[in-house]
């Protein structure tokens, strides 16, 4: 299976036409699965979108191609294919609004970077205001949007209506709909295609891809990491780069340190497939509800947190029907369907609702994680400021207000307003 | 929908009636004001232990007798393997998952502490 890398056939209209003729059977391997080498020079902990992004953006952008992503189960297995794949930069603060932004200009040319469909679609976001604090809220959010370059725009009731022509504004006299944010360049992606987008070109460039691997331990000596204890054995590193989603204090705890995250169930549904109905994405802060429509035809819905700590990938029955109840409000038409499918995803959630990018007390070892309920739209935007943090070995421009250290000076990044699901 | 047993009330009531009130038995440093730095007092306001196993957690029956008690409860299949009002022994004691324990003393060992 250790072949070496190879330069991948290109996906256009033409191969797709000469493999129909094959009946699709003759496609190529799209990354390898090698057995572990005895070291490398970067060990990324994590195969789901952040951590491929960090390899993909270390081997292009810093020539360092001597990597192995170690993933416990298979690549895009955990949260990267458990999220609702909403892509929005519209956040309050100056450093928070730099990352999601950083990565929205990345999304924009991402599917042609990687030769690789990931489906951006820009078909704008909306978050809803319901009352006049909502109301004066959304307004500070768009205004510190647009001094930071965000095309972020206020709309009145009448202004929604015209974006989403099928929402009830009354919102069953529960949620009344006085407003919202609007954001034209926010959309949805397939999350899928992102990590095999980003896995594909990682093997072409030398990374190995290593699944079912689970890290059991790190070996460090005089306080800087040498190497990782895996389910594969022992594999030695120069820097190592922890990018968990749902299980950082757990990594974290291996390598001796504590973190301020707390580990949340967040739940999702999507409905039976019908006709186009919505073709916007529709966010609701207040009642924890958010909404789009797959190009499947399945109405994606996504409930608030559970409140309290839990490793388990479910979420309560009573949050999906309340989030339900909430959208059925707000488009009385979808009252009659039926619901697919529910899952949930352990999301690890700081106290301000912010991520952490960080160097840790382990030298040589870097930590990204703590993205709560919204990770998913920061995925090229993480994985480039972290590649760039850990090539450097220091904190960057963007990851330096991530740093672990913001617990103890006060500078907090408090995101609970823009992050859109309560926690 | 968790069943919780207050154990005040001395009655199972569904869990919307109560808030997650995060990890019990811990102390507040004894240091205080200027004696504080500001490592212990993060350690104290934001850091949690998380852990994925058995966990002492507090609760608070909000919508109740509005008292705050203790749960031992498992992260992992979210059973409640008791409940006791705050000052009494836990029933069982806080445990991590087979191959994940804690590799050093959450309290003094971190390292770079």
């Amino acid at each position: 299976m250790t072949a070496q890398p190879a330069k991948k056939q290109r996906f256009n209209a033409l191969a797709l036409f000469r493999n129909a003729l094959s009946y699709h059977q003759n496609w190529e391997q799209q990354w390898r699965s090698p057995e572990p080498l005895d070291a490398y020079d970067v060990i990324i902990v994590g195969g789901g979108g952040h951590g491929l992004a960090t390899a993909y953006y270390l081997a292009k952008e810093h020539g360092i191609t001597n990597i192995a992503v170690l993933e416990k189960g298979w690549i895009g297995g955990g949260n990267t294919g458990r999220n609702t794949t909403i892509v929005r930069s519209n956040y309050l603060w100056d450093e928070s609004a730099a990352m999601y932004e950083h990565a929205m200009k990345l999304w924009e040319g991402l599917t042609q970077e990687l030769n690789y469909n990931v489906m951006f679609s820009q078909r704008g976001v909306l978050n809803l205001a319901h009352n006049l604090t909502d109301v004066r809220d959304t307004q500070r959010r768009v205004n510190a949007n647009r001094l930071n370059g965000i095309d972020s725009i206020y709309l009145d009731a009448a202004g929604v209506k015209k974006v989403v022509p099928g929402i009830d504004l009354r919102g069953g006299g529960r949620y009344p709909v006085l407003g919202a944010s609007y954001q034209p360049r926010g959309g949805t992606a397939r999350h899928d295609a992102v990590a095999w987008g980003y896995a594909r070109k990682c093997d072409e460039m030398g990374v190995h891809i290593i699944q079912n691997c689970k890290v059991t331990g790190f070996d460090i000596e005089g306080g800087v990491v040498k190497g990782v204890q895996t389910t594969k054995g022992r594999i030695g590193a120069k820097k190592v780069g922890l990018v968990p989603a749902g299980h950082s204090s757990v990594l974290a705890s291996m390598a001796g340190f504590r973190l301020p995250v707390e580990s949340h169930p967040l739940q999702a549904l999507v409905s039976e497939p019908i006709k186009p109905t919505i073709h916007n994405v529709v966010m609701s802060n207040a009642v924890h509800a958010y909404i789009s429509q797959s190009d499947k035809g399945e109405l994606v819905i996504g409930a608030g947190v559970d409140q309290y700590i839990s490793y388990g990938q479910r979420g309560s029955q009573h949050l999906a029907e309340e989030t339900l109840i909430a959208i059925c409000e707000l488009f009385p038409q979808y009252k009659r369907m039926k619901m697919l499918r529910q899952w949930g995803g352990i999301v690890d959630v700081c106290p301000d609702a912010s991520p952490i990018l960080t160097s840790t007390p382990v030298g040589n070892m870097y930590l990204n994680c703590g993205w709560g309920t919204g990770g998913f739209k920061a995925t090229p935007g993480s994985g480039h400021a972290f590649a760039a943090h850990i090539a450097k070995g220091e904190p960057t421009e963007l990851t330096a207000p991530f740093a672990l250290s913001r617990f103890e000076t006060g500078f907090l990044i408090d995101e609970h307003g823009a992050a859109a699901v309560a926690h | 929908m968790l069943l919780i047993r207050c154990p005040y009330c001395e009655e199972e009531r569904p869990e919307v009636e109560f808030s997650f009130a995060h990890q019990a038995h811990k102390p507040r440093p004894e240091a205080a004001g200027e004696t504080l730095d500001d490592h212990n007092w993060a350690r104290w306001v934001y850091y949690q232990k998380n852990i994925k196993g058995v966990a002492h957690e507090r609760w608070n029956h909000a919508a109740g007798c509005r008292k705050f008690f203790n749960a031992a409860r498992d992260t992992v299949s979210s059973e409640i393997l008791g409940t006791y009002k705050s000052g009494e022994t836990p029933p069982v004691p806080e445990s991590r998952v087979e191959g994940e324990e804690l590799s050093f003393d959450y309290e003094h060992g971190e390292a770079g502490a």
